[in-house]
């Protein structure tokens, strides 16, 4: 069913109240997702909601498309309303729709697929559009802006294939656009009009700072250089400047503002200004029509950062519920670089004047910087770089009108130096009055989650999260929710979230991996140099983890590293409880031939194997092999064709099959040959834990599919893919995926799953526990719903698959590892006495 | 004290370890990643695994069977385990590799 199919959900009522009103709302990003939720938690079902996004997709965090861009998070981690969330709210979500046109008479609004929806109350939320240079070249493919998730998907499309970038405007946007083209191995240029970056937030000296912090990274900063044309010949070549400098670049991102985007509003002849002007309740010029956003201008105000956004969505919620007390008050919000590894904090007015006084603390070898800017012996201004942990402090004193007269002399140097013992962060958070906001991005003072902890009985950094919002935008003030905890909880306090890898580091599987990503790291060494290992060569429980983490991020670029592989994944066997090994050769899918079972009866009478064994997995294992014997006994089974079973791997191991159509009765497609399909084209493959699949030729089930990591369950009509069983030291029964119709998209999901859990699971975490992590739902959308996902997925895999299929137990007949399987020495008691 | 060369440096891997046979039984020679070379018996006093198969980490092994980890120094089980083994004096010349010659015929005993 697509969106303009669905009629707009009738009225409901429900007995005692009045029928719902109906409120559309043109826009579907933060602002009006955080006024819906306020909206629901204050007057529940007084609405019935329409929604109409121009963005195919639902309500995400626009302040975190930096780290999507740079690779630290991806899109699914920074999405805020699910579908779920509309379903469940009964709103209806008209994704892709742009709206052209509000009829103010018949209270109506249209899309451009010609939906047309009426309203009761109408909110625009149409949010700002990037300012475009009007210069020559401005249109040539390759120009690009950085407003929402496709402008990321864009620029991620040009990373791939293209090698320079020019970003123009060095303030938030374009140094946060550059350092993620950087992160993704581009060639990045900023210029910059202005002298010093970011010069609406930081004074000279900082934005001199920032300048050579952005530069150690590797980009380069061109400043005072004014944009004449954007050059090329049918695509972008270069930039030229007004200088007639030409700075070449393929890919050229415009992030020189933004501008309230109010044209419907205007068209719709309501009174616009910079952007479409309200009251302080949020009303426009027409009472039954809002606008929130930073599409909306309060007081001669517009905005672009969420604090104030969040400010609007609150007000408007309130009048949308009946609360007539509630408006919006103007603020000064902190400005933070989300940039890894450059810490800036800016608030306020920081203009030399001759009532100001100013308090500067610079540590040039530490990089510090720190200017206070003081009127009346008060802070109007903050500006921090490199150590920004007081701002929070500087903003409470600021925020209070706080007279520092008595701690001048000290003040430069934060709240630790005021008394007391100093440098203990714990100890500055717990002297916080209860009213200092620790959460900028929506509000949230110091009392609000302290009480939330109390009252709710919150004992995580997610619950703190999911009741307060505190840290859940941009998340930069993580650490003070985090102490906040502690203090509340004492030792109860176990940041389960962030269970590290072992006690070598701080850090969880899912970080290490997202900065291995970010860093582009590649050796087991720069990981730990680079994430701050506190072991010198870490331990048996971070080594093979991180080997696989690399294995999996960088197929064909990483060198294994065996020494950090358990014993059995580096000789390619078992061991067993007295130090022999056991070896199982692959048999595809369980079906085997005389030939090859003469081979192996030849080779247990050659080498005295003592136990010869078939296993669950259909296949034959021999145990008590020595270790010496190893290559010679490959040898003669490689000569008869096989190769390792990878028996001994975190990786995949078999494909278990019934004999399907081919010769049951009751069999309704061929599942041995499916079976030996999937199992040729994905040996070889190292995973975060074993997997074990299976296919059964109908649901009478004999392949047993329904407990392994993946399995198919043949019918009449396809293939039901099956996941995220278990028969080990857990008992559970596979989840169902979905049904596809052919062999070929059987083996296309099978690996696209796979892959997923590849690049997601954590290091020794079964399908099952990660599907349970992940979510079913999530799972399906992404292999079954979202084919450009399952393609992408199922693309890398059969890239890493070029690596990965090598044989090694052939590799080690010809010589591979041969230190391995023999001793360094003997000696000999004739020796020893010499 | 009377060495007995085994082999060079080259032939163990860095953070790695080979075998000795004697006639009492294997030692396990190990280097870390540091190129220090500690020689033990290649047994793990909790069940006789084969600590030569483990996996290198500081001054350290892990057991491969069940993850005792064993000081290379000391000989002593770490953390919570208990258990010790015997260490052999061993050293590196050059780049020749020598172990404690008596350890090859009474160790064991």
């Amino acid at each position: 069913m697509t969106p303009s199919e669905i009629a707009p959900a009738q009225s409901r009522s429900s007995p005692g109240t009045h029928e719902p009103q109906r409120l559309v709302i043109v826009g579907n990003g933060m602002a009006p997702g955080r006024m819906l939720e306020h909206l629901f938690e204050r007057a529940p079902g007084r609405f019935q909601v329409t929604i109409f996004n121009a963005e195919p997709r639902v309500n995400y965090d626009r302040i975190m498309l930096s780290p999507v861009l740079s690779g630290e998070k991806e899109y699914e981690e920074i999405i805020i309303h699910g579908d779920g969330w509309y379903i469940k709210n009964g709103i209806v979500l008209y994704k892709g729709h742009k709206i052209v046109g509000i009829d103010r008479e018949a209270k109506t609004v249209k899309s451009n697929h010609g939906v047309i929806a009426r309203y009761d109350k109408l909110v625009i939320a149409t949010g700002s559009q990037p300012f475009i240079l009007p210069v020559p070249g401005n249109t040539l493919p390759g120009v690009l802006t950085y407003r929402d998730l496709d402008d990321v998907n864009a620029m991620l499309l040009a990373a791939q294939s293209t090698a320079t970038a020019v970003v123009i405007g060095g303030g938030l946007l374009g140094l946060e656009a550059a350092a993620g083209l950087k992160a993704r191995g581009m060639d990045v240029t900023v210029i910059h009009l202005m002298p010093t970056l970011m010069e609406r937030q930081l004074d000279p000296a900082a934005g001199y700072l920032l300048q050579k912090a952005v530069e150690a990274r590797g980009i380069k900063v061109i400043t005072k250089a004014e944009t004449k044309a954007i050059v090329g010949n049918g695509k972008v070549e270069g930039v030229e400047l007004a200088d007639g400098r030409i700075v070449p670049a393929t890919l050229v991102v415009m992030a020189a503002g933004i501008r309230p985007n109010a044209a419907i509003a205007k068209e719709a002849e309501l009174k616009v200004d910079r952007g479409i002007v309200v009251d302080d309740s949020m009303r426009s010029s027409d009472p039954d029509i809002f606008a929130i956003g930073e599409c909306a201008e309060v007081s001669g105000h517009v905005y672009g950062l969420v604090a104030p956004l969040y400010e609007m969505a609150r007000v408007a919620a309130s009048r949308l519920a009946g609360d007539d007390a509630a408006s919006f008050i103007h603020s000064d919000t902190p400005t933070k670089l989300k940039v890894t590894g450059i810490d800036l904090f800016s608030l306020g007015d920081f203009a030399d004047g001759d009532d100001r006084e100013e308090i500067v603390l610079r540590d040039a070898s530490a990089g510090v910087y720190r200017r206070l800017i003081l009127k009346d012996n008060r802070i109007i201004g903050t500006v921090l770089f490199g150590e920004t942990a007081d701002g929070a402090w500087f903003s409470d004193l600021k925020k209070r009108d706080v007279d520092i007269s008595t701690m001048r002399d000290t003040l430069i140097f934060g709240q630790s130096y005021q008394g007391g013992p100093p440098l203990d962060p714990m100890a500055a958070v717990a002297a916080l009055p209860d009213d200092a906001e620790i959460c900028g991005c929506n509000g949230v003072c110091k009392g609000k989650i302290t009480a939330a902890i109390a009252s709710k009985k919150l004992t995580s950094l997610d619950d703190v999260r999911s009741h307060t919002k505190a840290s859940a935008s941009c998340g930069s003030c993580t650490g003070l929710v985090e102490q906040l905890l502690k203090l509340s909880l004492g030792d109860a306090y176990n940041p389960a979230a962030v269970q590290p890898i072992c006690p070598c580091t701080t850090l969880g599987h899912d970080d290490v991996r997202r900065l291995i990503r970010a860093k582009r790291l590649k050796t087991i060494p720069q990981v730990m140099q680079e994430l701050e290992w506190k072991s010198a060569c870490g331990c048996a429980k971070c080594r093979p983890a991180l080997n696989y983490y690399l294995v999996c991020e960088w197929p064909g670029d990483y060198a294994d590293d065996y020494q950090s592989r358990f014993i059995n994944e580096r000789v390619h066997a078992n061991i067993q409880k007295d130090g022999t090994y056991s070896i199982v050769p692959r048999i595809w899918g369980g079906v085997t031939s005389a030939a090859e079972l003469r081979a192996i009866a030849d080779v247990v009478d050659k080498f005295s194997i003592p136990t010869v064994k078939v296993t669950g997995g259909q296949r034959i294992d021999m145990l008590g092999v020595k270790k010496e014997d190893l290559p010679a006994v490959w040898e003669d089974l490689g000569k008869a064709g096989f190769v390792s079973g990878h028996a001994y791997a975190k990786g995949i191991r078999t494909v278990k099959t019934c004999v399907g159509s081919e010769w049951c009765r009751f069999g309704t497609q061929d599942s041995t040959r499916l079976g030996v399909r999937v199992e040729r084209f994905m040996w070889g493959s190292w995973t975060p834990a074993k997997v074990k699949m299976g296919v059964s030729g109908c649901p009478r089930n004999c392949a047993e599919a329904t407990c392994k990591d993946v399995g198919v369950i043949c019918v009449e009509s396809g293939y039901e893919i099956h996941f995220a069983g278990a028969a080990g030291l857990d008992i559970k029964g596979t989840e169902v995926l979905g049904l596809v119709k052919t062999e070929d998209e059987a083996l296309e999901v099978i690996v696209a799953l796979v892959q997923m859990y590849r690049e997601q699971g954590r290091y020794l975490e079964r399908i099952y526990k990660w599907a349970k992590r992940i979510g079913i739902d999530e799972i399906r959308r992404q292999i079954l719903d979202d084919l450009d996902k399952r393609t992408a997925y199922y693309t890398r895999f059969i890239y890493s698959q070029q690596f990965a299929q090598v044989d090694p137990w052939s590799e080690r007949v010809s010589g591979k590892d041969k230190h391995e399987f023999k001793p360094l020495a003997e000696v000999g008691l004739v020796q020893a006495a010499e | 004290m009377r060495w007995v060369k085994i082999g060079t440096l080259d032939d163990i891997p860095r953070r790695g370890a080979r075998c000795v046979a004697t006639p009492r039984g294997r030692i396990a020679v190990f280097r870390t990643n540091e190129d220090q070379v500690f020689a033990t018996v290649d047994r793990c006093p909790h069940k006789g695994g084969p600590l030569s198969q483990g996996i290198v980490h500081g001054t350290s092994v892990t057991c491969p069977l069940h993850n005792l980890v064993i000081s290379l120094e000391t000989g002593r089980a770490q953390g919570a385990d208990e258990g010790e083994i015997r260490t052999i004096p061993a050293k590196v010349d050059g780049d020749e590799v020598f172990i404690a010659a008596e350890a090859a015929t009474s160790w064991a005993a």
